[in-house]
């Protein structure tokens, strides 16, 4: 059964209930941070979940689109390596893991937390986790920021010295 | 008379064996890690991933270091590896307007919206061997100031906000774009596709064909309207979410080539335009990929097509580095046959014109 066919088998469990900005957003920080840190969460707040494979790990490519002139039609500018898994708990929740590279270990672990923040009794400590994991992932972008804000050219004129 | 053999078996083994032992070279020099080469080579790595046509860093520096350093033979290592996998679909196209900046510099406009950030450039080194690289010293890091938080406009928006420039670009099927990795290429091609060619094409042949335009085959009067280096999101729309799942974030580089104007009796003057779009820090290559989208961009403007630059045939199908290496390369491979028979063929040519040359010769020493 795919992951879709199993989602319209249970309408209940798609994720309704659940705010689908704050899936996204988790989803986003469970993408860019490294591995260990899923790990760690993970063994912090259910070290013995259950969990039944429903897709993957598995790795592949999504061709990744641009824009013409930056803002047009799309056109097909190459490929990524991406790794997705999809998981399902004792409980019956879904979970999607998708990330670029070929971390099939890091897709899976995304899956679970995935699953996890669906079936809901552990909204405080992945609410948190997001936030925490938010902030970080920002302080890394704006050093990077101020550090190209540093190099920001300051025009001046030149003024003749001869009044 | 020549008989096929077969052979090489050992000879091979050996040679690979000694093509390992070469590129570990001397044993009392540390081994360079896959991680090293993606940190201190990452330019090497983004061109590898670019012409690759495939993102992804680690793999491109396993690539590099396999191929000891070959950049095409890189190249050609993770193309062949890219087709080993399944493809999950295509991105959301990547805005990057919403970039997070490293570079963005105008050579059109000195005061703009976000500024002119010059970021990690080679530009106003003085390009000098700096022998303190041979020292293994502590490098400061780089020098902070708050960000402005300011926007960085496009610059085409800056000018078509006048409407002084033609706009982004139109192109590909109700399908969405073409795509050369699963369609026969077909000439003329959309932009689209052409765009998606010249983005996996060969630096050195695309930096070729731009400077041949500025020398004056099919002349474009191009300006660095703006170039762009930073990290954008990928999303991949997924049915079962019901919305676009975010895979993470990759480095790009983007110039918007602002050339000469276009108009006609129902359109007003207007600057055109060339793109380029290229995976990772190459602002080289996306600058000579927008001077070549430009220029190929002539019937649409009704410019006579009489430099190489312009020629679309000519270009696309020579811009792949790994098509024109594999083919200009087998000719390494024995071509023991094709050979002896060109042998019989110049022999026997030779002996018709001698003949011909002493008719008298022949016929005396026949009579002999």
């Amino acid at each position: 059964m795919t992951p879709k066919e199993y989602a319209m088998d249970r309408p209940a469990q798609a994720g309704s209930v659940l705010d689908p900005v704050l899936r996204r957003r988790l989803m986003a920080v469970l993408a860019r941070l490294p591995r260990q840190r899923l790990e760690s969460i993970l063994a912090q707040i259910a070290p013995d979940v259950e969990i039944h494979p429903v897709r993957g790990p598995e790795t592949g490519l999504v061709m990744v689109r641009g824009r013409i002139g930056g803002g047009g039609s799309p056109f097909n500018l190459g490929e990524a390596t991406v790794s997705r898994a999809t998981v399902r708990l004792s409980t019956g929740e879904i979970g999607h893991g998708q990330l670029l590279g070929t971390d099939r270990q890091h897709a899976r672990l995304a899956a679970i937390l995935d699953a996890l923040h669906q079936r809901g009794d552990h909204q405080g400590a992945i609410a948190a986790f997001i936030t925490d994991s938010e902030a970080e992932l920002a302080q890394a972008e704006r050093r990077q920021a101020e550090e190209t804000a540093a190099t920001r050219v300051d025009f001046f004129t030149m003024v003749r010295g001869d009044d | 008379m020549y008989v096929a053999v077969k052979g090489g078996e050992a000879a091979i083994a050996n040679a690979h064996r000694l093509l390992a032992d070469r590129r570990r070279g001397d044993r009392d020099l540390p081994a360079i890690t896959n991680d090293q080469v993606v940190a201190q080579l990452s330019l090497a790595v983004d061109r590898v991933m670019a012409e690759a046509s495939l993102y992804d860093p680690a793999l491109a520096a396993l690539a590099i270091r396999q191929a000891r350093g070959d950049m095409i033979e890189a190249i050609f290592i993770l193309r062949a590896y890219r087709t080993t996998l399944p493809r999950f679909g295509s991105s959301l196209p990547v805005e990057t307007g919403e970039m997070a900046i490293e570079r963005r510099i105008s050579a059109t406009y000195k005061d703009l919206p976000g500024g002119q950030l010059l970021g990690p450039t080679f530009d106003y080194t003085h390009r000098l061997l700096d022998p303190a690289l041979l020292e293994d010293g502590d490098v400061p890091e780089g020098t902070r100031r708050p960000a402005s938080g300011e926007p960085a406009m496009r610059v085409s928006d800056i000018l078509s906000g006048e409407g002084l420039i033609e706009g982004d670009g139109e192109a590909g099927g109700e399908n969405g774009p073409g795509d050369i990795t699963r369609t026969p290429m077909e000439f003329p091609m959309g932009r689209d596709v052409r765009l998606q060619a010249l983005a996996r094409g060969d630096e050195g042949f695309l930096l070729a064909l731009a400077y041949s335009t500025q020398r004056g085959y099919a002349r474009t009067h191009p300006f660095a309207g703006e170039i762009r280096i930073g990290s954008v999101e990928v999303e991949i729309e997924t049915p079962e979410l019901g919305f676009a799942a975010p895979l993470g974030r990759l480095k790009l580089t983007e110039c918007q080539m602002i050339n000469q104007f276009k108009g006609s009796a129902s359109a007003p003057p207007q600057f055109t335009r060339g793109y380029g779009l290229v995976f990772g820090q190459s602002e080289r290559k996306a600058m000579a990929m927008a001077l070549v989208d430009r220029a190929l961009r002539a019937d649409e403007f009704g410019e006579d097509r009489t430099a190489p630059a312009q020629d679309e045939e000519f270009v696309i199908s020579h811009c792949d580095n790994v098509q024109a290496t594999g083919f200009v390369e087998h000719l390494k491979l024995p071509h023991y046959v094709d050979f002896q028979a060109e042998l019989d063929l110049v022999r026997r040519m030779r002996r018709e014109y001698e003949a011909a040359r002493h008719p008298a010769d022949d016929a005396s020493e026949a009579a002999e």
